[in-house]
């Protein structure tokens, strides 16, 4: 969660990842910054969000993103 | 049958009217008859083709959803036997049951190739041939080949572009396991075509408009009140104001050679305003009806005009395709396997920010050039497209300069800056509109830089204005109305003005208000409603 959090950081150092719940419907992330994500995700973590998993409800939280990493983990 | 036909009025009252006499059961399929109605009069052969990407769509969808049912079924029942010891470990163990489900996907993935490239192709055989057979003219004369190929006569399909790629999403979103296929298939018809919004959009998603659309309504004064309401804005913001001004933009790109240097600025300006009031007041109407009968539609847009920059203006006009433009194609490209091997790569080899960015404007460039060609098979569309693109990267590779820039002067909350953002938005959106004005695309350029090269300013004040087609009249209620139009989007900007008119005024005195509005749009429409006036601009993408 933490390497998570340092990717997210990287993106938008100002928002405070631990609280934030609304990071796509609240527009702090838009599209460009999804998929800098994706492929920082698919690069540290070796696990590809493809794109029927980019929901907002997946990218809202660092929680929920984190969740969606460890479910995709299981997956593989 | 126009938006603005008597004919379409008189459609509309009579379809809301049956809706809600008709027994519960009656209501989804009457919307679907009054749909076909509706195209028929569009044009009867119009209903071959939506029928074909409605067939096409509803088959790929079933099959889909068949299989993932069928699949779910197998993995499970493989589980079971491999926890009860009853399989063989080697049909039914956790790395056979990953091969079953990833060939199972892999079979769902090309029905849905398949399901839309055949919706897609219908729509490029309509849309994009002539436009092809011209391209190949174009090459075939550069090479000095006397040969030429002629010219077909294709029908030109109205809401074609918007409800394939309607349809599209839906195939996808079945794939992606975001709901279920419909099984009913003149159910799914009536999502295909559901009349409102079948020419101009907005571009909806079956999992936000299914439910309210096959659910049977009761009538609610209030909401067929206020679904009206929203109806005459719209006729208001087409009618008064983008049919009024529509005589001037005409005037002056029809004859360039006349309408340089401040008048190409008059277009820019004048045809913003047209857009906006043309396709926000058709999409006002298709919403205001849809409520009228208790569905609602997702908004297109969210005053486009007030954007800081042009990626937030993107998000804010013409919403629906936009969003549809980042699921389907955005996300796909830029997640796809060779993109993140790419990404990979650009990363390790070039610098850090650019490395990281590379994938992202090569998607962005398919978006951009796809998003041009679906507004329109010619050569201004994908140029005006890519014009966007340019803009939006140089914005993004600006930014770290910005940021010095704030860190520097403290514009937070500053008035005057943000007017700045707002009106270099309005002029980067208006001169690349540019491109839906003029003929060509070199007479767009050579049009754009007679601004800087002709100067005929005074020209404004000469009286050349009032001789455009429309007089001075014209102009007062197109200045009174776009200061209505103004000041209704800056009381828009912290919640509905409906809500605010309900809470604020009583029912009467609000009843009033729009019958004022409604009288306005009699007396100052254009041409008076029910004139066949102008089609919809949107109406021809």
């Amino acid at each position: 969660m933490d390497e998570l959090i340092e990717i997210l950081q990287e993106i938008h150092p100002d928002v405070d990842y631990e609280t934030a719940t609304d990071l796509v419907d609240g527009k702090i992330l838009d599209s460009f910054d999804i998929i800098s994500l994706v492929s920082e995700i698919a690069d540290r973590f070796d696990v590809v969000i493809s794109a029927e998993h980019m929901i907002p409800e997946n990218f809202n939280s660092a929680k929920a993103l984190w969740d969606l990493i460890q479910k995709l983990e299981d997956d593989e | 049958m126009l938006f603005t036909s008597y004919a379409f009025i008189g459609f509309v009252i009579l379809l809301v009217a049956l809706y809600y006499v008709l027994p519960k059961k009656a209501k989804w399929p009457l919307l679907l008859l009054g749909s076909y109605v509706y195209y028929y009069f569009a044009g009867w052969k119009f209903l071959f083709f939506i029928l074909a990407v409605t067939v096409i769509t509803y088959v790929a969808g079933i099959l889909i959803s068949r299989n993932k049912a069928r699949a779910d079924a197998r993995f499970a029942e493989m589980k079971r036997l491999e926890k009860s010891g009853e399989g063989d470990p080697e049909k039914v163990g956790k790395e056979a049951r990953k091969l079953y489900k990833e060939s199972q996907k892999k079979t769902r993935r090309r029905i849905m190739a398949i399901g839309i490239t055949l919706a897609l192709l219908i729509l490029a055989v309509v849309k994009y041939t002539n436009f092809t057979i011209h391209n190949i003219n174009g090459l075939l004369s550069a090479f000095h080949v006397s040969k030429r190929i002629g010219f077909l006569t294709i029908l030109k399909v109205t809401g074609i572009s918007f409800y394939t790629f309607q349809s599209v999403g839906y195939v996808i979103d079945v794939y992606r396991d975001r709901h279920e296929a419909q099984k009913n298939f003149f159910k799914y018809a009536l999502f295909v075509s559901f009349f409102p919004q079948l020419v101009q959009g907005p571009i909806s998603r079956y999992g936000d408009l299914s439910k309210e659309l096959y659910t049977p309504h009761a009538f609610s004064g209030r909401v067929v009140g206020r679904g009206l309401e929203r109806v005459i804005w719209g006729y208001f913001k087409k009618l008064v104001i983008a049919d009024r001004i529509l005589p001037a933009v005409n005037t002056m790109i029809e004859a360039p050679e006349s309408y340089k240097g401040v008048f190409v600025f008059c277009v820019m300006m004048f045809y913003a305003l047209e857009l906006y009031a043309d396709f926000t007041g058709g999409i006002d109407i298709t919403i205001g009806i849809a409520e009228m009968l208790g569905i609602p539609v997702k908004e297109n847009f969210e005053r486009p005009f007030f954007s800081k920059n042009i990626a937030e203006y993107w998000r804010r006009w013409h919403i629906t395709m936009g969003t549809w433009f980042t699921d389907y194609i955005f996300y796909p490209i830029s997640v796809s396997g060779p993109m993140l091997k790419l990404s990979k790569w650009s990363r390790k080899h070039l610098p850090e920010r650019m490395g990281k960015r590379v994938p992202v404007y090569l998607a962005s460039f398919v978006v951009w050039f796809t998003t041009g060609i679906w507004h329109g098979a010619s050569w201004n569309f994908i140029v005006w497209g890519l014009g966007n693109f340019v803009v939006i990267m140089i914005s993004q590779e600006l930014e770290p300069l910005y940021a010095k820039f704030h860190k520097k002067v403290n514009t937070d909350g500053s008035t005057v800056y943000k007017s700045f953002q707002v009106g270099r938005t309005i002029l980067l959106m208006s001169a690349l509109r540019l491109f839906d004005c003029y003929r060509d695309v070199p007479l767009t350029f050579k049009m754009f830089g007679t601004m800087f090269t002709t100067w005929n300013w005074k020209a404004v004040g000469n009286g050349t204005l009032l001789q455009l087609g429309i007089g001075r009249a014209d102009y007062v209620i197109l200045i009174l109305g776009t200061i209505l139009l103004f000041a209704v989007s800056m009381a828009g900007r912290s919640g509905s003005v409906r809500d605010k008119l309900e809470k604020k005024l009583p029912m009467p005195a609000r009843w009033g208000l729009f019958t004022v509005l409604f009288l306005v749009v009699v007396v100052f429409g254009a041409y008076g409603l029910g004139y066949d006036a102008s089609q919809f601009i949107y109406n021809q993408f």
